[in-house]
């Protein structure tokens, strides 16, 4: 990590909790939240009283089926005939051999169905909610994949299903809207502050405290009011766990680096999870820089945020001085969130996992590569993720090994990307001529990261 | 005791009714406006007032003060700015002063530093809805440290167990929000309202003041016959927002409330 002379008395304050917490805490022994739902400093639940009874509802009744093993049973077998797991692990040797550095893995969550990892944790708290008795959904989408995700589960589940969503989300999502309506899900617009992800979320508060006895909320990020943070975190970590064994399988070891993008975080701590007590894996969380982050046009919470108060829970968010939260910007959607879950700030403050950013150029730059390179066509934020991985992996050898997390497909963003390069202009991430001679590709180049 | 607390027991003396205690966003349609109302409102009989420091995102607020929030931020109103129209109010008005935020704007100020200024600027309460007692212990602490009540929500959804325990947390008044569901006029009370009242009674002393939903004379008398204190808000905030001539439309509905609220006095 980087030692910059200014914070260095703080960095020398605080190694050694850092040594203790690898050695010991790390070991197999991670036991949070806490009661309370803190991680560290962060997490708790910050709710309107009327909240408060359901959130204790819902705890008890998320803890009951942690040791349910019919309830267990039961959402494997639809995460595997209904959803489509496993999902394989792609050694994407083209990509490595391109790049000219270290092994890059991908986890095929975009394989998934509905497209993204959304629908493990859609299907998870659906099943709980019809455990509870609740018959009413309600859920906020930004790109519309968690929107999607909770419609189809609610369809297949038979639950009524409302799902707020920022008017210019609608706007740019027009498809997903579409889909969510066929699905037999009612989108309601949300015309207040940005008209984004954000708006949408406080919206579906406000419903869930207005009708909280029929209704479940099913927030679709690691973050919120405990004990959405872990309950999400939970239903997300089938991905590190099935990443894990699938990669010891395949290689015979743990792989070196670990990446995912980070917007409320839910794939990355799905991700992380299964690798956190393992001290050799470094674990790496991308967020969207946007037009950079000094630009003022950004998402990244943890690189730029303070610590404050979002959503029902402490963590690290974007906010101005007064303690106002900030609007914020990317091209991706589903990253285009203010905060971030509690437990990657307990990570990034504990030193066990590291968070940079990237911003849209560059994510598109990834978006391309890996189109070209590899047949596949990755969400805008699961790019952001492979961005920083191309990078990575040029800096390290050939032994050595990074896992990222292909969080979503590129489906839904085909027609931005199209907007943004042009139909015509330059599409392709290489020249024609080095592809057929399968020569390195000069990473900065094509990620657009300028001199 | 505090001037919140000595309110109640003015009332509870003289048998004149429950408390009349409107609601302004600080800097809706303008601070000048914020002055000229509470004036106005102590004039029409208000015993406390209720300042809203404006919040980016109010999760427990209805359409009305969430826009009147948002208009009072574009006119640069920050919670520096609101210790400031609360110190200018003091010297204006007798009637307790009670801040309505949310959390985060308190935690981005430094939780003593505010209340220290609160203190300063005389400022008597503090109403935050989305920090409920377990985790409000700094703040509590620093609220305390100044002389100034901290009163926390109860809902209906609230159980026995938890009202006993939200009860022993607040002082000056309890908040008791009489729907499951966020501020905003609406057009009739909620069912059972009467007896959520009075099961918080089984469980504290404290006055216990009522709020959200509540929005024309006939809801606020029939809210008096129970409790300690009728809070109104958007009803408010809308009549504020109308246009220039607000003033005369707000002192004659300010005294119909509490001529409502006072009239059904406990004989």
């Amino acid at each position: 990590m980087s030692d910059i002379p200014e914070t260095k008395a703080k960095n020398e304050a605080t190694n050694e909790t850092k040594n203790d917490f690898q050695i010991s805490k790390w070991r197999g022994r991670y036991g949070l939240p806490d009661d309370r739902g803190y991680f560290g400093q962060f997490g708790g639940r910050f709710v309107p009283e009327v909240l408060v009874p359901a959130l204790e509802e819902l705890t008890e009744a998320y803890e009951a089926v942690s040791e349910d093993s019919s309830f267990k049973e039961e959402l494997r077998e639809m995460l595997r005939r209904w959803a489509g797991r496993p999902t394989p692990l792609y050694h994407a040797r083209r990509l490595s051999r391109r790049l000219g550095g270290a092994q890059i893995y991908l986890k095929r969550e975009d394989l998934l169905h509905t497209g993204a990892h959304k629908v493990n944790n859609a299907l998870g708290q659906a099943l709980l909610a019809k455990r509870m008795g609740k018959k009413r959904i309600v859920a906020e989408t930004g790109a519309g994949q968690h929107g999607v995700a909770t419609a189809s589960v609610c369809a297949m589940l038979d639950l009524e299903c409302v799902v707020y969503m920022g008017e210019e989300d609608m706007k740019r999502q027009a498809l997903n809207v579409f889909r969510m309506r066929l699905l037999g899900a009612e989108v309601r617009p949300v015309a207040a502050g940005t008209r984004t992800l954000k708006e949408a979320v406080t919206e579906a508060i406000r419903d869930w405290v207005s009708n909280v006895a029929t209704t479940h909320y099913l927030l679709g990020s690691a973050v919120g009011p405990h004990p959405y943070p872990a309950m999400v975190r939970d239903f997300q970590s089938v991905i590190g766990e099935e990443a894990k064994e699938q990669f010891l399988e395949m290689t015979g070891k743990l792989p070196d680096y670990v990446v995912a993008c980070v917007g409320g975080g839910s794939n990355a701590i799905g991700m992380f999870h299964a690798f956190v007590t393992e001290p050799s894996v470094r674990l790496i969380g991308v967020e969207a820089a946007g037009r950079g982050l000094e630009s003022g046009y950004h998402a990244a919470s943890l690189a730029k945020g303070r610590v404050g108060v979002l959503h029902g829970s402490k963590s690290y968010v974007l906010q101005d001085a007064d303690g106002q939260i900030l609007t914020t910007h990317s091209i991706s959607a589903g990253l285009d969130y203010p905060g971030v879950g509690p437990e990657h700030s307990y990570l990034k403050e504990s030193g066990r996992a590291t968070y940079v950013a990237i911003d849209d150029e560059r994510a598109l730059g990834a978006f391309r590569l890996l189109s070209g390179v590899e047949g596949i066509i990755p969400a805008l934020e699961s790019a952001h993720a492979l961005a920083y991985a191309s990078e990575l992996a040029q800096s390290l050898g050939s032994g050595q090994s990074i896992l990222v997390n292909l969080s979503g497909r590129g489906d839904k963003d085909v027609n931005l990307v199209a907007e943004v390069l042009g139909t015509t202009a330059r599409i392709s991430p290489i020249s024609p001529s080095s592809v057929a001679r399968d020569e390195k590709v000069n990473v900065a180049d094509v990620l657009g990261v300028r001199g | 005791m505090s001037r919140i607390g000595q309110v109640f027991e003015n009332l509870k003396l003289k048998g004149t009714g429950a408390a009349f205690i409107p609601y302004v966003t600080v800097g809706y349609p303008s601070v000048d406006a914020t002055m000229e109302a509470v004036s106005l409102l102590e004039e029409c009989g208000a015993e406390i007032i209720e300042l809203g420091v404006p919040f980016s995102d109010p999760m427990a607020d209805g359409l009305t003060i969430q826009h009147a929030s948002h208009e009072a931020l574009r006119n640069g109103i920050t919670p520096a700015r609101c210790l400031e129209v609360a110190a200018l109010l003091r010297n204006r008005v007798k009637l307790p002063l009670v801040f309505m935020t949310y959390y985060n704007p308190v935690l981005s100020y430094g939780v003593k530093r505010f209340c220290a200024d609160c203190e300063n600027a005389g400022v008597d309460g503090l109403i935050v809805p989305d920090l409920p007692p377990e985790e409000a212990e700094d703040l509590a602490l620093a609220a305390c440290n100044h002389g100034i009540d901290l009163i926390f929500l109860l809902a209906p959804t609230s159980t026995d167990e938890r009202i006993a325990e939200v009860a022993r947390y607040s002082s000056g008044f309890l908040y008791l929000v009489s729907v499951t569901g966020v501020t905003g006029a609406r057009e009739r009370l909620p069912e059972g309202l009467a007896e959520f009242v009075a099961r918080v009674r089984r469980f504290t002393p404290l006055p216990l003041c009522v709020g959200f939903g509540i929005s024309s004379p006939e809801h606020a008398k029939e809210v008096a016959r129970v409790a300690d204190g009728v809070i109104v808000g958007s009803r408010i905030v809308e009549i504020m927002g109308s246009g220039e001539g607000y003033a005369p439309l707000l002192s004659r509905f300010a005294r119909k409330l509490k001529a409502a609220v006072s009239r059904s006095a406990p004989v």
